[in-house]
């Protein structure tokens, strides 16, 4: 028989490539199986010229080989490189077919196949597993033997296949290499994900190329997007659509193949069958991992769903001895990940038990500045053993979420956060306690927050400032987590969803009437309330109904409207945070107002039976509660004596304030509005925006609605969670310590942003160069003089040096959008600039009260 | 007149942000409970006392203590309003509001006619020192004009850009503008000779064009688009009516592009007047600011 290896490594891809270059750089006899005849299939077939990038950008790589982000083809030419001079033992054209332990059995281990049949019947397998050396057998007949097996396969070589007659022409293919070198062709896309718009669009980009594209979309056209591309990142399908709109290329809705002949294809729709020209044929319908040859190993699945990952030991080691799954098959996508992966797990089968994890020095880091002096893993454990909703995770899941966390520790009484603070981060409380102030006035008046609970939930919900201070109790160690870091958590351990909303729904209804309540008052209401989504504009209370229940606004905002002289008149804006509804619960009666969404939001909603039986056993709450309600019932009977002697002027502030939540100060923190009974029109504001920035003006005065002498210019609202922000590959876009929302120096001119932002207040531009000063401009008339210069100037005076790079970086476009003029002393520039102060910036909490309206009527 | 907003109560302060954000407002004429209104009808008033009740020999009054005093404040007062253009350009960082200068620009800018006034102890003549007094008073007097325009004509170019979507801005004008003349020129193709040249007429004229008395009184009285939608209504009424009206269709889209064109031209009326007055005010000031030169150097040169 052959030589056994000491480690077979299968699968060429960013993990297979980094383990197999770790094993030639230590010596190890090794091999390194690729069923292609090339290194990396996956990235080897991404679309040319496609830009890679390296994300998460803290984390360290630890590999033999190279890896930054970049073209395609610079990654591939440096692995190709590195692997030659490394001396890698590479063997191509090698497909793996069945792995087999070559040993004796192993007593009691036995792996379990589940097949389920498409009727839903399951037959089980067993399989005995053997002790190493493994046999590989490939697909030509070939058996190469193994101490260690590293599967680094994926899921890519793993693409579903068109199932239609016809299906297995040769025209029918599953990737596209170069779109711009495909021309004059009927080209058909089928599936609407990531990888199939990005192919379809290439295909059009040049209308010079002369393609006919059609792409299929199995979902019906919706206006959601989300909906009708329900697998693809938004900004994609967004793109798509544009195109569809412009005319470049069709999306087919509600269409499926259902047969392929060469020239033509078949499409079923919902008006029948259609046959259209096709030369070609582009499946991307997703794959999976091939887990009828994995588990054909004898490596076990963490659950029967489709999408599970093996089981696996923190090493990476799968339920068969000695058989290690890395990358993107044992469920981490990233390339960085994968790399480290394959370094790690060659130098454990080395027999280095000792390393530690590439991210080690950074999470030592991140704990140095805590006492107690403990080790990574030992703090690791201890906030596991300690943070309730951190218990369900992995060492692994756990790493990585350190990694987007901070740990905190605090004195006893040192300020954690205050009062107003723009935060949108969670805390978790590792070990001590913290107090949270009720009163800002007085120090004495304060709730406990015990050990392995959590504070700052509103923020994270919401996206308002923090609404108390808290101060540490005794010492405390905290561990901050980022919104992002919360949001995976939550989507990564169910458990932890669960806690974190019934925390935050509890302390909601602790807050409603003040202090005077404790948990196990309402244990009761908090186990019969449920978290609503609501449409926007869709009504919570209805005016005249005669329901019970109290609502609180955990996410959005809502606006109450009165019917008064038949008309709906606006009466008040309630911010995320606050409560509605328990009017009725309290006094009776029917509801005296309708309340709806002025963005899509989310409302916990509270049995209003269960609440009064708190409130009974309370007294003194009911009083208080009743006091806090005369608030409400003085601001309606103003409303109602003010109709009579000023009816023109409550419509209209109605109808205004209407107007401004429709133009998105429903969601907004800070908006930049325009009086137009003051404003000149003389620009000063946007050129005071481009001075302040580079140059580039973030504002367009004049675009945007006007309603009642009331303006919204074209420019950033500071959403209460922003759009923008929702899908930036670097990461770019943060919100400050004012609550302004900016994007910062690595972004990479995508347009993500721009695209998802409602209000277009992001602009894609260049950075004009320098102007020269003011003072030669109006003594000399050098340059183009204050505002933003013109396309034309900025073109001629902009020094390129001939260099490609750094004229490629000269005219690079960046997203351009308001900062609200943060670090730069004294605020705004666009108000400080207003000559007659016609231009003001507000929060919609702040502006839009019942008090303009007392000034404007008096 | 009633702000938009009750103005400004005790200033609210927020922890843990670095700036204080103001959500209410008031407009530069009302700026600080009318600080800078109060302050230099104060003046006025004293000046005007001291004027009056403090005996001074001599006949030269300028030469007198208080006539040096009232000169000296006058010209450092000219000096430091002529810097609002440069304040108004220099977007420094820093916690200033150009509304606090413009308010301040106003009324010292009053204040100063009084200060000049004074300063020449009335008396007049063919010479420098009335001419430096006299370009003063006309840069006060078109600073007046120009009060007035910032405090009545907002109101009307925002009510002119009203419509049912909210507001449109004058780029839009411009396009809707150029899509009703592009609707027009297509509908116009069967027509006759005669039509054609009415239709063409409007098409070709210039918007823009007209005379600045055109542009400031916004009457045109050459509008190529009245002319047209008056003669094709006589033409039509002329010609036997046939089912087809396509000279009815033709003349109502005129009709429309005629009241685009009337908005287009009010707009421009009125955003000339807000800045017409600035060439008289700003050169007007550096004339000014050269007699005043003159002024000085020759009483010194005379003294």
């Amino acid at each position: 028989m052959s030589e056994v290896f000491k480690v077979v490594i299968i699968g060429s891809g960013p993990a297979g490539i980094s383990a197999a270059s770790r094993a030639a750089q230590l010596g190890l006899s090794h091999v390194l199986l690729e069923k292609a005849d090339h290194l990396s299939d996956t990235i080897f077939k991404y679309q040319k010229g496609k830009h890679v990038m390296a994300t998460p950008s803290q984390l360290v790589l630890r590999s033999d080989q190279e890896f930054d982000a970049g073209k395609r083809e610079d990654i591939l030419d440096k692995w190709n490189a590195r692997t030659a001079t490394l001396g890698v033992n590479v063997k191509y054209n090698a497909e793996v077919k069945a792995i087999k332990g070559t040993g004796e059995a192993i007593a009691g281990s036995v792996q379990k196949i589940v097949t389920r049949a498409r009727d839903g019947s399951t037959t089980i397998n067993e399989l005995q597993r053997h002790a190493p050396p493994y046999a590989i057998t490939l697909t030509n007949g070939e058996t190469v033997l193994a101490q260690n097996v590293v599967l680094a396969i994926g899921t890519q070589g793993n693409p579903n296949l068109m199932r239609c007659p016809g299906g297995d022409l040769p025209h029918v293919t599953y990737q596209l290499d170069d779109p711009y070198a495909v021309i004059d062709q009927h080209i058909i896309v089928v599936g609407t994900g990531d990888a199939g718009i990005e192919n379809a669009r290439g295909l059009v980009e040049d209308p010079a190329q002369g393609n006919t594209v059609t792409i299929l979309n199995r979902n019906p056209r919706s206006t959601n997007v989300r909906e009708s591309f329900s697998t693809a990142k938004e900004p994609n399908a967004k793109a798509l659509i544009e195109d569809d709109a412009a005319g470049r290329l069709t999306i087919r809705y509600e269409a499926e193949t259902s047969a392929v002949e060469p020239g033509w294809v078949t499409l079923s729709t919902r008006d029948g069958e259609e046959r259209i020209r096709c030369d070609r044929i582009i499946a991307r319908i997703g794959s999976a991992p091939p887990r009828a040859f994995v588990e054909g190993c004898g490596i076990e699945f963490a659950s029967a769903d489709r999408l599970a990952f093996p089981t696996l030991s923190p090493q990476f080691e799968s339920t068969a001895p000695g058989i290690f799954v890395i990358g993107a098959l044992a469920g981490y996508p990233l390339i960085k990940h994968c790399m480290n992966q394959g370094y790690d797990v060659v130098e454990f089968i080395n027999g280095n038990k000792d390393l530690k994890p590439a991210d080690e020095p950074l999470l030592e880091a991140k704990f140095a500045g805590l006492p107690g002096q403990r080790s990574v893993n030992d703090w690791l454990e201890f906030l596991r053993a300690n943070v309730a909703i951190l218990e369900g995770m992995t060492t692994l899941q756990l790493r990585e979420f350190m990694l987007d966390s901070q740990a905190r520790a605090y004195a006893a009484g040192d300020v954690i956060f205050e009062k107003n603070d723009p935060g949108s981060s969670l805390f978790a409380i590792a070990s001590g306690g913290v107090n949270v102030r009720l009163d800002p006035k007085d120090a004495a008046k304060v709730v406990a927050i015990p050990a392995g609970s959590i504070f700052g939930e509103v923020g994270l919900i919401s996206g308002r400032k923090r609404g108390a201070t808290v101060v540490a109790a005794h010492d405390t160690v905290c561990i901050e987590i980022s919104r992002n870091a919360a949001l995976k958590l939550q989507s990564q351990v169910p458990s932890a969803r669960r806690a974190i909303e019934r925390i935050s729904t509890e302390r909601q209804i602790l807050q409603m009437f003040g202090s005077g309540l404790t948990p196990a008052d309402i244990a009761e209401v908090v186990d019969g309330s449920k978290i609503m989504q609501v449409r926007a504009g869709e009504a919570i209370i209805k005016e005249g109904d005669d329901d019970r229940d109290i609502y609180v606004i955990r996410v959005g905002s809502m606006i109450v409207e009165k019917e008064v002289g038949g008309k709906p008149v606006f009466l008040s804006y309630l911010p995320a945070g606050s409560y509605v509804g328990e009017m009725a619960v309290i006094d009776g009666g029917l509801r005296t107002a309708t309340v709806r969404a002025a963005i899509k939001s989310e409302v916990i909603r509270i049995d209003g039976k269960a609440f009064r039986r708190v409130l009974a056993a309370k007294p003194a709450l009911l009083d208080s509660a009743r006091k806090q309600m005369e608030v409400r019932r003085a601001t309606n009977a103003f409303i109602e004596t003010k109709k009579d002697t000023f009816s023109g002027v409550v419509d209209l502030y109605s109808e205004q304030a209407k107007f401004l939540v429709s133009q998105g100060l429903g969601e907004a923190t800070d908006v930049l509005l325009i009086d137009e009974r003051l404003c000149v029109g003389c620009d000063n504001c946007e050129k005071a925006c481009a001075d302040s920035h580079d140059g580039l003006s973030r504002l367009d005065r004049e675009a945007g609605k006007s309603f009642a002498h009331l303006h919204v210019p074209t420019s950033c609202r500071h959403c209460e969670h922003p759009h923008c922000m929702a899908d930036c590959p670097p990461n770019a876009i943060q919100r400050g310590p004012d609550g302004e929302v900016t994007i910062n120096d690595t972004c990479i001119g995508c347009g993500n942003c721009q695209r998802n932002c409602p209000y277009g207040v992001i602009r894609m531009d260049k950075v004009p160069p320098k102007k020269p000063s003011l003072l030669s401009w109006l003594l000399f008339g050098a340059g183009p003089g204050p505002g933003e210069p013109s396309y034309k100037w900025s073109k001629k005076n902009t020094k390129y040096t001939g260099d490609p790079v750094v004229d490629e970086a000269l005219d690079r476009k960046k997203a351009i959008k308001c900062d609200m003029c943060s670090g730069i002393e004294g605020g705004p520039s666009c108000v400080r600039a207003c000559p007659t102060g016609a231009a003001i910036r507000v929060s919609p909490d702040e502006f839009l009260t019942v008090a303009r309206l007392e000034n404007e009527g008096a | 007149m009633a702000s938009v907003a009750p103005p400004e109560k005790t200033g609210r302060k927020r922890t843990g942000t670095s700036r204080q954000r103001q959500s209410m407002h008031e407009g530069f004429l009302t700026h600080r409970n009318m600080f800078w209104a109060k302050l230099s009808a104060a003046l006025a008033l004293a000046l005007t006392l001291l004027y009056i009740f403090v005996p001074l020999p001599g006949t030269h009054f300028g030469a007198s203590w208080l006539g040096y005093t009232l000169g000296t404040v006058g010209a450092l007062l000219i000096l430091w309003l002529t810097m609002l253009g440069m304040r108004k350009r220099a977007i420094t960082p820093g916690r200033w509001s150009l509304k606090a200068w413009t308010s301040a620009h106003v009324y010292l800018g009053l204040l100063v006619t009084v200060v000049g006034t004074l300063h020449s102890g009335f008396e007049f003549a063919w010479n420098v020192h009335t001419l430096a007094w006299a370009l003063m008073l006309l840069v006060v007097g078109s600073g007046i004009f120009g009060i007035y325009a910032y405090a009545t004509l907002p109101r009307a170019l925002s009510a002119n850009r009203y419509d049912e979507e909210g507001a449109i801005t004058e780029k839009q004008m411009i396009e809707a503008l150029r899509s009703l003349d592009r609707q027009i020129h297509d509908a116009a193709q069967p027509l006759d000779v005669q039509a054609a040249t009415l239709v063409g007429q409007s098409l070709e004229q210039d918007p823009f064009g007209g005379t600045l008395w055109n542009r400031v009184t916004g009457a045109y009285p050459d509008c190529a688009t009245h002319t047209a939608i008056a003669e094709l209504r006589s033409l039509r009424a002329s010609r036997q009516r046939s089912k087809d009206d396509l000279l009815g269709r033709i003349e109502a889209q005129l009709a429309r592009k005629e009241a685009l064109l009337e908005r287009l031209r009010q707009h421009l009326k009125l955003k000339s007047w807000l800045q017409a007055w600035l060439y008289i005010h700003v050169p007007v000031t550096f004339a000014l600011i050269a007699a005043l030169s003159a002024h000085i150097v020759s009483v010194f040169f005379y003294w």
